[in-house]
């Protein structure tokens, strides 16, 4: 017992060195926004029928399938398997019974319900959520949809139950289920700008301009999307109204034949982007309608700026001007740069829309004979601390936030095939949206 | 999940902690997997624990059992150090010219079937070479590629010397009935001739420096545009696969810039030369091999019409 009282300060000596915060030694750590809480258990009924209209069964199978994969995409919830879930289809509270919901093996805490009709082209939903804890409780939610009978819109009234649910039961947190992702297809035999929605659905181009076009950034607004193109002078920023369905100026996006990167600020009137107008490749910034370039870099291998989302204020990116590429952070008149990456080849931030984290792929061992297993890494601007968030899969790169900043779509190339996945902030929950041809570059709407 | 402070004299303390298990779990992962002795060395532990080993205050139970682990730990280190031990050296009898490796080579075309007037692009790799030329070409880097265009059939010969000996290689083209339209009298046209004259420069990984091969190059490029003031040229600056997509445009812009400030150093006019980065879009071949790679990372120069 003596050697033991003993050694046991020199334990706790080589337990405290052990404990000490070390940066470079964190793998596999999870953590990200209310991912931490207990999660709700929250059941998702399938809608009841209403009516004998042929048109309903089809709208149904689409309107439940779809609520049900956004409650489930959206990361906070456990979800009750539609396996474990009662046969019942209440159509109205009068018609819910609690006990069915909170007994084994549903167990659940929450249920959305509801009853879903197509008549004479319109289609009618009426959902519900309710406490199946609390017998006799009221809806926490009840919201009626009516819009034009059609499949599209049969996600899209799903998408707006399951975003309000979201909203009630997440924290006060928009849901994204009507947000797009913007990225890079090669489908048509060139690299094209394209738009699918969050959950892969709906993928077609949007450019059809035979060149190569890369790096698609959609403005907050979502009615314009600036990317860099090939053209015979060399790279141009170029812009395309959504809202016009057809290219648009932007004048300050062509000199020197070497424009690439562009990035908005929040409020939609700057573009910040790489250019090498002034010899090598810089961070410039001008206003949207193409007045006021200016540089605010100049050291010759700058490119991927980011704006930090919520004060406009500040810039991430990357530069080489130390060897292999790292992120920096500046502030918007290039005053005040550090540097955010210890080594190795980091690349391509994305920042958070709260503004503490930057999301960015990082190879911590880059260099010659290396395979060049680039994974996707998050680290917190304040305190440089990160977490890797995906392990052991293919190449990663182009991580882009969510704007409820609890999911990060990106691109993975395995082998020769790049296909673009998204995942919770934490690493868990990936799944591939893209499956034809190669898709790359992501961009995940503002709103 | 077990953690050794390790002491030079090779006694070992052991702590049970699977608490820190996601911190270290990297490290503990990998010496777990036998690849690194499983043992973390830590100045401060070891210090400490040298001292008692010092005062003798351990029981016999626990140096027991630490000698144990030690013993586990020496073998461990023997089995992951094994790999890394450099190979064994040849017989001294051995005459020492055998180990110097013989060079390699290796000359394709494509295509190989052309019709009179068409581009063929001629790619080698050499290995273990010194010199490399190829027959009515001369001589070469000893990896590259070059656009050649053939009036007739022929059969491109090149030999790769190196100290180890010489090797060879040969690609033939088949060069099919010339058009109808008369060729000019010297054999070429303003585009072939460029083609013969002007040659891309290769640099190295996740760098834009001008190698030493490429400025022999650069300066034949820049005697052939001197030659020829009316000539504009376009500069492309290519990079490998490997990396961002953006970062390899800056890359290449800035590999295609290298070339033009050496050529404008050589007395080529800057408004006669445009350079265009094409990063990681156009590679010329698609192998995830070094020598693919290595082709890939180069300036390429076309006339700027």
């Amino acid at each position: 017992m003596k050697a033991i009282f003993r050694i046991f300060p020199l334990t706790l000596l080589c337990l405290a060195y052990f404990f000490a915060p070390r940066v470079s030694a964190q793998d596999w750590v999870h953590t990200g926004t209310n991912l931490g809480n207990e999660r709700i258990r929250l059941a998702a009924a399938d809608f009841k029928p209403v009516g004998a209209d042929p048109e309903t069964a089809p709208l149904k199978a689409t309107f439940d399938s779809t609520l049900y994969n956004d409650l489930q995409n959206a990361g906070i919830f456990d979800m009750v398997s539609k396996s474990l879930a009662p046969q019942a289809m209440p159509g109205s509270p009068q018609e819910f019974v609690a006990t069915q919901w909170s007994a084994l093996p549903a167990n659940s805490a929450m249920v959305a319900f509801g009853a879903l009709s197509a008549t004479n082209g319109r289609l009618v939903v009426y959902g519900w959520l309710t406490d199946a804890r609390t017998a006799g409780s009221a809806p926490v939610l009840a919201s009626q949809y009516n819009e034009a009978a059609s499949q599209e819109m049969a996600r899209t009234i799903a998408h707006r139950f399951a975003d309000e649910i979201i909203y009630r039961l997440g924290g006060a947190i928009n849901g994204i289920a009507e947000t797009k992702i913007y990225f890079v297809s090669n489908r048509t035999g060139s690299k094209e700008i394209w738009v699918m929605d969050y959950d892969g659905q709906n993928q077609h181009a949007v450019t059809h301009l035979g060149s190569i076009s890369i790096s698609p950034r959609i403005s907050p607004d979502n009615s314009r999307i600036a990317f860099a193109s090939l053209g015979s002078e060399g790279w141009s920023i170029r812009m395309y109204s959504l809202d016009l369905g057809r290219l648009v100026g932007f004048t300050a996006g062509s000199a020197g034949g070497s424009n690439l990167s562009p990035a908005w600020t929040a409020d939609g009137s700057k573009i910040a982007f790489s250019s090498a107008r002034g010899g090598h490749p810089d961070i410039w910034v001008s206003d949207v309608s193409g007045s006021n370039a200016h540089p605010v870099t100049s050291f010759g291998s700058d490119v991927s700026p980011v704006w930090n989302p919520r004060t406009s204020n500040q810039l991430a990116f990357v530069s080489g001007r130390t060897g292999e590429p790292q992120i920096y952070i500046m502030d918007k008149d290039g005053a005040n740069v550090q540097r955010m990456t210890d080594g190795g080849y980091a690349i391509s931030p994305s920042w958070s829309p709260n503004g503490s984290l930057l999301a960015f792929a990082w190879n911590r061992k880059y260099g010659p004979g290396d395979p060049g297993g680039y994974d996707i890494y998050i680290m917190d601007i304040a305190s440089k601390k990160w977490l890797q968030a995906t392990h052991e899969a293919g190449i990663n790169d182009f991580p882009s936030w969510s704007p409820d900043e609890r999911h990060i779509v990106f691109q993975r190339q395995v082998g020769h095939r790049t296909q673009i996945w998204t995942m919770l902030s934490d690493g868990t929950n990936q799944q591939q949206l893209t499956f034809s041809g190669d898709n790359m570059m992501p961009n995940w709407s503002w709103k | 999940m077990l953690v050794l402070c390790v002491d030079r004299s090779g006694i070992l303390a052991t702590l049970a902690d699977s608490m820190n298990y996601h911190f270290w779990g990297a490290e503990i992962q990998k010496a777990a997997n036998g690849r690194h002795a499983a043992a973390i060395k830590r100045p401060g532990c070891a210090q400490h624990h040298y001292h008692l080993f010092l005062r003798r205050r351990i029981l016999l139970k626990t140096q027991k059992a630490a000698f144990s682990v030690a013993v586990l730990l020496v073998a461990l280190t023997a089995v992951s150090g094994c790999k890394k031990k450099t190979a064994p050296l040849p017989p001294a009898e051995q005459a020492p010219a055998a180990s110097v490796p013989a060079p390699t080579a290796q000359l394709s075309a494509t295509p190989t079937v052309i019709s009179a007037g068409d581009q063929v692009q001629l790619s080698w790799k050499t290995t273990n070479a010194s010199t490399v030329s190829i027959d009515g070409i001369g001589d070469v880097p000893t990896v590259g590629v070059k656009t050649v265009t053939p009036t007739e059939t022929i059969t491109y010969h090149l030999i790769a010397r190196g100290d180890g000996g010489t090797a060879d290689a040969t690609a033939s083209v088949t060069v099919n009935s010339p058009p109808a339209i008369s060729v000019p009298s010297t054999g070429m046209n303003e585009q072939q001739d460029f083609d013969a004259h002007v040659q891309p420069i290769f640099f190295d990984y996740d760098n834009y420096d001008i190698r030493t091969d490429a400025q022999s190059v650069l300066a034949k490029n820049a005697d052939y545009l001197n030659a020829h003031p009316n000539l504009k040229v376009v500069i492309g600056g290519y990079c490998d696969e490997r990396g961002s997509d953006e970062y390899n445009l800056v890359l290449g812009q800035n590999r295609a810039t290298a070339a033009k400030t050496a050529l404008v150093t050589a007395g080529i006019a800057a408004d006669r030369i445009r350079v265009i980065s094409y990063g990681k879009e156009k590679p010329f071949c698609s192998e995830s091999t070094e020598e693919c790679w290595q082709l890939n990372r180069r300036d390429g120069f076309a006339i700027d019409k």
